[in-house]
């Protein structure tokens, strides 16, 4: 059971000389162009609830406008909502008062910030060090954990460098180190990736996923890019014009976009990499699990179409055609076991598969592939029929 | 006739009346200064008593010490051969041509008039930095002090505490102080928004953001605005001679009421000597200590 740590109700944030005054208008549901028109106010965040569990990857994706910089900067009181409720487990953020608020944002949370955010005139060392020189730490503790921190993002050697000196990749390994060394179990990374090199960016987010695996922190990412949300997030919201319009897994929202916005998003994703198997395969239902070809026979009567996965107690074993079974019968008697003069091999795939990796064994099959687990259980089929269906993506999806 | 001069003639006020306005003005304020001289006087003893202990030792010292002193500060400061060689060049040329006495005079006043307009300056700066009102507030009376010709605040000055150092330090301040100020506001305004951001998002407290990244990230724009000052304060010098400062100024305005050329030409070269070192060692010094900038200029 995920245990939640942070939570969201209620947010609302208006830009503008006198917030409070046109919050009536905003719970009227007003809309934005509205009370932009009639009070000069910019309504940045509409009505956000969220719940965030401990340990996951939680990704809020919007385009440029949508509030996803905005959001991310009430987690830690970097701006202050007009409206609503921020917990941290039992914490009430925005109740905290000056000196508590600063030990909190010392202990709780660590930030990266798109542009790295790195205080030029400090060494790498003493950037990534920061935080706990901050919080008050000798230097003899912070330069012996920063130093620990560089080495594992691949920055050993650099530490006497300005920030200057590197490369936009260096400098946000700097600014994760730095956010890392704290040890604060709350991540919060706004476009993190955003400004650096495809290739780059790729990296970082494998490195970043490689060392989520050993910590566990609490993560929440802001990007523009579905791609990667689908890539790195356990589950996405999506944010459009400060208004939450999905919550959920990747896959939910690949696959069940919740409206037109959505789906225009989802459209021009690589939906063959960022889907697994399991999320489209459909349920077993050639099993043939007899014993003897008679009741093998009587099993695939029972089946749509000529051929079925055959399953004994040692898990899936392969496929049996009828016309084998057939062929079978004409020269013995039916009630022959079943034996491997019977089935044919027929490569498994795994359910954890990425769609992009089983396209070549699924178009070169004569049959739906078998989707089997570790354990050889049979699990789910999938057909070419079936992969065109997702990959042809929300068009086909519509027309049916 | 008289219905129609206003077309002609702007219609000002009662000569009568504007006088009656002038002498209650100034007597209200000579009230003031025969009321309050002394005490607002005795407050600026101390500094009094500084400035000329300060202009002593310069001028008691011996000439050679001066300048082995001189010389091994600015070393000190810029870490370069080359310009303290040139301040010994100099100070030796200004000692050959007869004006060590006034220029040890004007070294000391200009040294103390730049050590408290930035003592005062930068403080001001940070409070107008951080608060749009007090901005709005300093502005317009930074305005004013630039561009009131300093003669206009010189008459209060002298009214209230006679001919002296004191007033003359005054009214230098007054003019050199802008530029510090102003500059140190504008490098806090300018500090990157995202490394301020990141900053509070790691729980540093006001002054820790302030001494922390706010400061030496303005530091290059606060040195320029130290450099204007100084450069400044340099100026003033003949106008604050006019109020009994002695020093580099007096021979020039001699030089000015009686037409002689040469003596104002190499008392003026003098005062750009002095210009020209402290430009220099405040420059190589912000350089220096700006290290993580070479970075950038050498990518």
């Amino acid at each position: 059971m995920p245990e939640p740590l942070i939570t969201i109700e209620g947010l609302y944030k208006v830009f503008g000389s006198k917030p409070e005054s046109v919050m009536p208008m905003v719970h009227e549901g007003r809309s934005k162009d509205d009370i932009l028109a009639e009070t000069g106010h910019t309504l940045g965040l509409k009505d956000i609830n969220l719940t965030i569990n401990k340990g996951e990857i939680f990704v809020i994706m919007g385009l440029s406008g949508s509030g996803k910089s905005t959001l991310i900067r009430h987690f830690n009181r970097l701006i202050d909502p007009t409206e609503g409720v921020i917990k941290v487990e039992d914490t009430d953020v925005m109740k905290l008062p000056p000196k508590e608020l600063e030990h909190f944002r010392r202990h709780k949370m660590s930030m990266v910030f798109q542009r790295f955010g790195l205080m030029p005139h400090r060494t790498v060392l003493e950037n990534v060090g920061y935080g706990l020189s901050i919080q008050g730490q000798g230097k003899a503790v912070w330069s012996a954990k920063a130093k620990e921190w560089l080495e594992t993002v691949g920055l050993a050697g650099y530490e006497a460098q300005y920030p200057a000196q590197l490369s936009g990749g260096q400098q946000q390994r700097v600014g994760l180190a730095r956010a890392l060394c704290t040890d604060a179990e709350i991540l919060l990374m706004d476009e993190a990736f955003s400004a650096l090199d495809p290739l780059i960016r790729s990296e970082m987010q494998d490195q970043l996923i490689e060392l989520q695996d050993t910590l566990h922190k609490t993560i929440i990412f802001i990007t523009h890019d579905l791609d990667e949300a689908l890539r790195i997030g356990d589950r996405i919201a999506i944010l459009k014009d400060g208004e939450m319009v999905q919550q959920g897994t990747p896959d939910d929202i690949l696959l069940n976009p919740a409206n037109d916005y959505v789906e225009a998003f989802v459209k021009d994703v690589n939906r063959a990499r960022a889907l697994t198997v399991e999320t489209v395969m459909k349920p077993p239902s050639r099993r043939i699990t007899a014993d003897t070809i008679e009741e093998a026979l009587i099993q695939m009567k029972a089946i749509k179409g000529d051929y079925g996965y055959y399953v004994n107690d040692d898990g899936y074993q392969g496929v049996v055609t009828q016309d084998a079974l057939e062929a079978c019968c004409d020269d013995t008697s039916t009630s022959q076991e079943m034996d491997d003069t019977v089935w044919e091999d027929l490569p498994s795939i795994s359910p954890d598969a990425m769609l992009e990796s089983v396209i070549p064994e699924t178009l070169d099959a004569d049959y739906s592939l078998p989707v089997v687990d570790e354990d050889g259980n049979l699990k789910g089929e999938l057909s070419k029929s079936n992969l065109a269906e997702v990959l042809g993506g929300a068009d086909k999806k519509a027309e049916e | 006739m008289a219905e129609s001069s206003w077309l002609t003639k702007f219609p000002q006020m009662d000569r009568v009346d504007l006088l009656e306005i002038r002498k209650g003005l100034d007597s209200a304020y000579r009230e003031f200064s025969r009321e309050y001289g002394e005490v607002i006087e005795s407050v600026f003893d101390p500094l009094l008593t500084f400035l000329v202990w300060f202009e002593k030792l310069l001028l008691t010292t011996p000439w050679f010490i001066v300048i082995v002193a001189v010389a091994a500060l600015v070393y000190l400061v810029s870490r370069s051969w080359k310009l303290s060689l040139g301040v010994v060049v100099s100070f030796l040329a200004i000692g050959y041509f007869g004006m060590w006495d006034n220029t040890m005079r004007t070294l000391s006043i200009i040294t103390v008039c730049t050590l408290m307009a930035i003592g005062l300056g930068i403080p001001i700066g940070i409070v107008m930095a951080r608060s749009d009102k007090a901005r709005s507030v300093i502005t317009p009376l930074l305005d004013i002090m630039q561009t009131m010709p300093a003669f206009v605040y010189l008459i209060p000055v002298v009214m209230l505490l006679g001919i002296g150092k004191i007033p003359g330090v005054i009214a230098v301040i007054i003019y050199a102080i802008p530029p510090v100020i102003r500059l140190t506001n504008l490098g806090i305004r300018l500090v990157d928004s995202e490394v301020m951001e990141a900053a509070t998002a790691y729980g540093a407290n006001p002054t820790q953001r302030l001494f922390g990244v706010q400061l030496p990230l303005a530091m290059p724009t606060i040195m320029a605005g130290i450099n204007q000052t100084i450069m400044m304060a340099l100026s003033m010098v003949v106008i604050a001679s006019m109020i009994g400062v002695k020093g580099l100024g007096q021979p020039v305005l001699k030089s000015i009421t009686n037409q002689y050329f040469t003596l104002g030409l190499f008392n003026g070269l003098a005062i750009v000597a002095l210009a020209i070192i402290f430009d220099r060692v405040s420059q190589a010094y912000a350089k220096r200590t700006q290290r993580h900038m070479q970075g950038i200029e050498n990518a």
